[in-house]
């Protein structure tokens, strides 16, 4: 019964986002459609947007880090915008530090650390 | 009893007013006394002297009542029992004038009195715990007011002995209010904390970590030297976190990462 | 060894099989039943439901299936929520080091178990090699 969450992109980012209770097959789909698509697209930002998540377990907290150390593999920053404050209490009695893993309040600062990031790429070149 | 009527609760209404002296109006007294002796005689009158019965619902309703509001308007149990021990009083006085029949009934009585009085106190006792443990709770959200510095800065002024639960209380309402106020920054200033143990600082520590999860930065300040020893003597590890002496030394590197955080990116803000 | 809350009054059980990966998130939404029942605090529910989580994936991946058997129950500090999660795999052959943190045989980060155990009250391990494990946590009310 493991679906495919539909993956949406603006401009250069793309943007997902976790609204049900996903079963650990949706999880690693997500993770292969997300590489497909930076790739494809030629992304430099993806936004996993978690506001909607009621738990973060350690494959979801798994998945989360893997997708940021894959897209910086492919040149894209990952963000994870609107962890619930629950989430984050349970997530460090997990012992879960999701290492390596950028996060942001909410939707809008997520976009703005891409932005600078994108910034700062363009003043490189 | 329900020949004698007024004259049993007049004695009843008179005694226990003289105790309460002016404390509840003679009125009051006057309704919820003749309420729960209507209450009584009919209880009496569907048969049954098992004050847990089915028939006895109504009085014992009325005297939850009673007893709640007593132990609200802050009597004491010695002052609510007595409404229903006095009718003991009252049902003496007319012992004197009774026949061996009267006796037995009012022994019956008695025995009754008693398992209602009883039951008048658990009421009144398990109000006060409510009352309690609600008081208990409303300090603790009184005590940990998190409040707006600036845009995007918001600060938890600790004042007093943190113990677990209070603790919690913080970490909880602080990180909610991250979320509510869209704020990146926080400080936890615990200038008006005397003194930390183990449990306490992994709880600060805990709610440093899950702000960085949700991407903000938390600032503790305020250690006092005493406290500084005692985090270094406990072997607690403060890591990577950002400590200031004052709130307004805090205040200012929270207003630093502010402006930086348009122009500099992978600040430890955001980077768990 | 003592079960936790086994002395308590119980409400009827309700059982979860645990044979897919759908199963572990219906065991999930079992778990938030029961708390939201019991009347744990958000965070508490938060905890319990990620620990649920963690058990109903080591049943299926290291125990190859089973169920979780869960009740709200109830002592005179308040109530809580029990769950019990049983397999008939391979067992556990050293239990000290299954709940050190970091440690994994299968895919997990190795939090499965030592971080379950961390997000609840009560946590008992019972496994025999070649029999099985069970495990039972208890998340009260506070």
């Amino acid at each position: 019964m493991s679906e495919r969450l539909p993956i949406l992109r603006i401009g250069e980012n793309l943007l997902v986002s976790i609204q049900i209770d996903l079963d650990d097959q949706t999880v690693l789909n997500l993770q292969d459609d997300l590489a497909e698509q930076v790739v494809k697209h030629s992304a430099r930002g993806v936004i996993i947007d978690i506001t909607a998540a009621e738990i973060v377990d350690s494959f979801v907290g798994r998945m989360l880090a893997t997708i940021a150390s894959i897209s910086r593999l492919l040149d894209a920053e990952t963000v994870v915008v609107g962890m619930r404050p629950a989430v984050a209490i349970t997530l460090v009695e997990l012992g879960l530090s999701l290492g390596g893993v950028r996060t942001a309040l909410n939707l809008e600062r997520g976009l703005a650390i891409l932005a600078e990031h994108a910034a700062a790429r363009a003043a490189q070149a | 009893m329900t020949g004698r009527r007024e004259e049993l609760a007049a004695g009843w209404i008179e005694v226990v007013s003289r105790t309460l002296a002016t404390r509840v109006s003679r009125a009051e007294l006057d309704r919820e006394l003749h309420e729960l002796y209507s209450a009584i005689v009919e209880a009496l009158g569907s048969g049954g002297l098992d004050t847990g019965a089915e028939a006895w619902t109504e009085v014992r309703a009325l005297l939850v009542e009673l007893s709640r509001n007593r132990a609200r308007q802050g009597f004491s149990p010695a002052e609510t029992a007595v409404s229903v021990f006095a009718l003991k009083a009252g049902l003496e006085r007319q012992l004197d004038q009774g026949s061996p029949g009267d006796v037995a009934a009012y022994l019956t009585l008695s025995r009754l009195t008693d398992a209602l009085g009883m039951f008048t106190v658990d009421s009144y006792t398990t109000t006060r715990e409510q009352i309690i443990s609600s008081q208990a709770e409303e300090l603790l959200e009184l005590s940990t007011p998190v409040v707006k510095l600036w845009d995007g800065v918001i600060g938890v002024p600790l004042v007093g002995t943190l113990d677990s639960a209070r603790t919690q209380v913080v970490m909880e309402k602080l990180l909610q209010a991250l979320v509510d106020t869209g704020s990146a920054k926080a400080i936890i200033d615990i200038t008006g904390v005397p003194a930390v143990d183990t449990e306490v600082a992994q709880h600060l520590l805990k709610t440093v970590v899950a702000a960085r999860l949700m991407g903000a930065e938390c600032i503790v300040s305020g250690i006092r030297p005493q406290i500084a020893q005692t985090i270094v003597a406990l072997g607690i590890e403060f890591g990577d976190i950002v400590t200031k002496a004052t709130l307004a030394d805090a205040l200012r590197h929270a207003l630093r990462g502010l402006s930086d955080a348009d122009s500099v990116r992978g600040r430890g803000a955001s980077q768990a | 060894m003592t079960v936790p809350g086994r002395d308590t009054t119980a409400d009827t059980v309700r059982t979860q099989p645990i044979v897919t990966s759908d199963d572990v998130v219906r065991a999930r939404q079992l778990a938030r039943t029961l708390a939201v029942e019991c009347g744990l605090s958000l965070v508490e529910q938060t905890k319990l439901v990620t620990a649920a989580s963690e058990l109903a994936r080591n049943t299926l991946v290291y125990g190859g299936g089973g169920r979780m058997d869960g009740e709200v129950v109830s002592r005179t500090a308040g109530r809580g929520v029990r769950l019990n999660f049983t397999d008939h795999g391979p067992g556990i052959p050293d239990t000290d080091l299954a709940l050190r943190d970091g440690w994994s045989s299968g895919t997990g980060m190795g939090l499965g178990l030592s971080g379950a155990r961390r997000l609840v009250d009560d946590f008992v391990l019972r496994t025999e090699v070649g029999e099985g494990t069970a495990v039972t946590v208890v998340k009260w009310t506070h």
